[in-house]
């Protein structure tokens, strides 16, 4: 069919290009297995993918700028909405860079807790990255499964925190209460169910050759292209280099914890894959563990300045209810400093820089996203992949808009 | 040879994997039938806030702006006035009470610090979480829907009765 191109108006661009060449098409972003709104442009040689360009920005919030105008504990919200798969880790690694620039000592309890909430919602986040990857590669079940096991973590999340998909759990200083009473026993309910569901996805997925057949050498990238592009979390450990932040540079104690960093060599969706499996099974030890070490005492640092203060002794002491006053009026102030922090989140190294000046809201924040870098190197994986393989690909690598655009 | 093999792993996975799925059907069911089933929310539970009144009916809330101060998306507006009457007759418990107290569910994130700042405890989150209207005006809530006395509860969520099992015991609010 020929159209006529003479009377189009000047902004439509005539592309003369015969159909038997090089095509570019526009994948999102409004794609469902682009996990988010991603746009990636691909260039098409026949079905085969001879450049791919990821376009972001569509969910631009502005979060790093807004961080400048709060106070530094009404930025833990903030981080909420970042990673919304793994809320409670983005939480954890803003409150630890600020309390190292204030210094502070957190008790045992809480760095407990922390580790076992964190674990918890490694878990759910992984959960989902399976739900919808299997769902892109076409395995519906799966993802209905793996989103009733989620709920079970929501609900333990919800019961601790009050929040589902954005606790706000961790305070700095602390957490923000204590757990509710017979946690312990909820926990332990669901680490007994959870390796069965676990078996299931197994039998489902990974024992499944037409889901193998999908995923074995698709999307390699080799160990040195892996460091090269900053790649980190699962799908560093994907390409046989075992580096986990939890193990490399510990925090909250995670060096007193017994568990493997599981680490595959073939460096394909495959190999990404099968170290998430292998992850939550670590990440359930961690619970376990957490959960068998929970012994009474504080969740919040000693640092009336700092942290608030009871509510008995609020209502009770006027120099408790001063602090309370002056710490949510006007903020606590923070030393002149900047600070690195980072922490492995489920997505990979969540690194958080936090520069102040000094008063009770932070000069700059600024988050390195794991989801953020690991998607530039995209490209280098699905380049000579076919078309189809594209979705399988961006579901290895796990990513989340909320942070990539942050 | 290859593609019988094919058609021959491919049918073994598709039995194996509806295996599971059939065995899942006498399982519990998670699935709530919400709206025709209540919802079961945690005691601790971010909702639509309330304003508390003491026994005696009289609002809490000393209007301190601390709520507003803590609230991290400055959804919260207050205005203060004095009671001077004698303390029977007031609204509020103190003299100084809140004559507007409107929180814009627009801008509101359920984060909890207002709860956590108020050194009244008149505000708590309450556990409705049906607040969807027809016009972005009708987010806005007053006084009047925030109040203990005067907010609809909505019979579409039950809440855990305890902290301790959650699952099987609730209490109708
Ligand atoms: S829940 Fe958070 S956002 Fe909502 S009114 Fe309270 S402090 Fe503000
Ligand atoms: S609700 Fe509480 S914090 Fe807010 S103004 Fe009233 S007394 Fe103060």
């Amino acid at each position: 069919m020929s159209v006529s191109t003479q009377n189009l108006p000047p902004q439509f661009e005539v592309i003369d290009q015969p159909l038997d060449t090089q095509m570019t098409i526009s994948m999102g972003p409004q794609h469902p297995s682009t996990h988010g709104v991603l746009r990636l442009e691909l260039v098409l040689d026949g079905e085969m993918i001879v450049k791919a360009t990821p376009d972001i920005g569509y969910l631009h919030t502005g979060m790093e700028k807004l961080f400048e105008y709060k106070k530094y504990q009404q930025g833990i919200v903030i981080t909420d909405r970042m990673d919304y798969l793994n809320p409670l880790g983005n939480n954890l690694a803003y409150v630890m860079a600020v309390e190292k620039l204030l210094g502070l000592e957190i008790p045992e309890r809480a760095q407990v807790i922390r580790v076992l909430m964190c674990e918890l919602q490694r878990i759910a986040s992984h959960l989902v990255w399976l739900g919808t990857h299997a769902l892109d590669l076409g395995a519906m079940t799966v993802f209905f499964y793996c989103f009733r096991e989620r709920e079970k973590i929501l609900n333990l999340i919800e019961a601790c925190s009050g929040g589902r998909l954005t606790p706000s759990y961790f305070r700095i200083g602390g957490i923000m209460m204590d757990l509710p009473g017979g946690f312990e026993r909820r926990v332990k309910q669901f680490t007994d169910n959870f390796p069965p569901a676990l078996a299931e996805f197994n039998t489902l997925l990974t024992g499944n050759t037409i889901f193998q057949s999908r995923t074995k050498g698709v999307g390699y990238i080799s160990p040195e292209d892996a460091i090269d592009w900053g790649i980190s979390g699962p799908s560093l450990r994907g390409s046989g280099i075992g580096l986990d932040i939890r193990r490399a540079n510990p925090y909250t104690g995670y060096e007193t914890y017994d568990f493997d960093v599981p680490v595959e060599q073939d460096g394909d969706v495959w190999a990404r894959y099968m170290v998430r499996m292998r992850e939550m099974t670590e990440s359930l030890k961690i619970v376990r563990q957490a959960a068998a070490r929970l012994k009474p005492g504080p969740v919040k640092a000693d640092a009336p300045k700092v942290v608030l203060p009871e509510r008995e002794a609020m209502k009770t002491h006027m120099d408790a209810l001063i602090h309370h006053f002056l710490i949510v009026a006007e903020g606590f102030s923070v030393p002149k400093g900047e600070v690195y922090h980072a922490i492995e989140a489920s997505k990979g190294e969540l690194g958080v820089y936090v520069k102040s000046d000094g008063g009770a809201k932070p000069n700059r924040v600024h988050f390195r996203a794991p989801s953020f870098v690991n998607l530039s190197a995209l490209p280098i994986m699905v380049e000579g992949e076919m078309i189809a393989d594209v979705v399988a690909v961006i579901g290895s690598i796990d990513i989340v808009l909320g942070e990539i655009d942050r | 040879m290859s593609l019988f093999n094919d058609i021959v792993n491919s049918t073994k996975a598709i039995i194996k994997g509806m295996s599971v799925t059939f065995s899942q059907i006498p399982k519990q069911k998670w699935t709530v039938q919400y709206p025709e089933e209540p919802v079961t929310v945690q005691p601790r539970y971010r909702g639509q806030h309330l304003l508390h009144v003491d026994e005696l009916g009289r609002e809490k809330c000393v209007a301190c702006f601390l709520c507003a101060a803590a609230c991290p998306s400055d959804c919260i507006y207050i205005v203060a006035t004095d009671d001077p009457r004698p303390a029977e007759e007031r609204i509020g418990v103190d003299e100084r009470y809140a004559s507007v107290y409107n929180i814009d569910y627009g801008r509101c994130i359920f984060c909890g610090y207002c709860v956590e700042a108020c050194p009244k405890d008149a505000i708590t989150h309450g556990y409705n979480f049906e607040l969807s209207v027809y016009s972005r005006a009708d987010l806005l809530k007053t006084k009047d829907d925030l109040l203990i006395t005067k907010q609809k509860q909505s019979p579409n969520y039950r809440v855990a009765f305890s902290d301790e099992d959650v699952d099987s015991e609730y209490k109708v609010v």
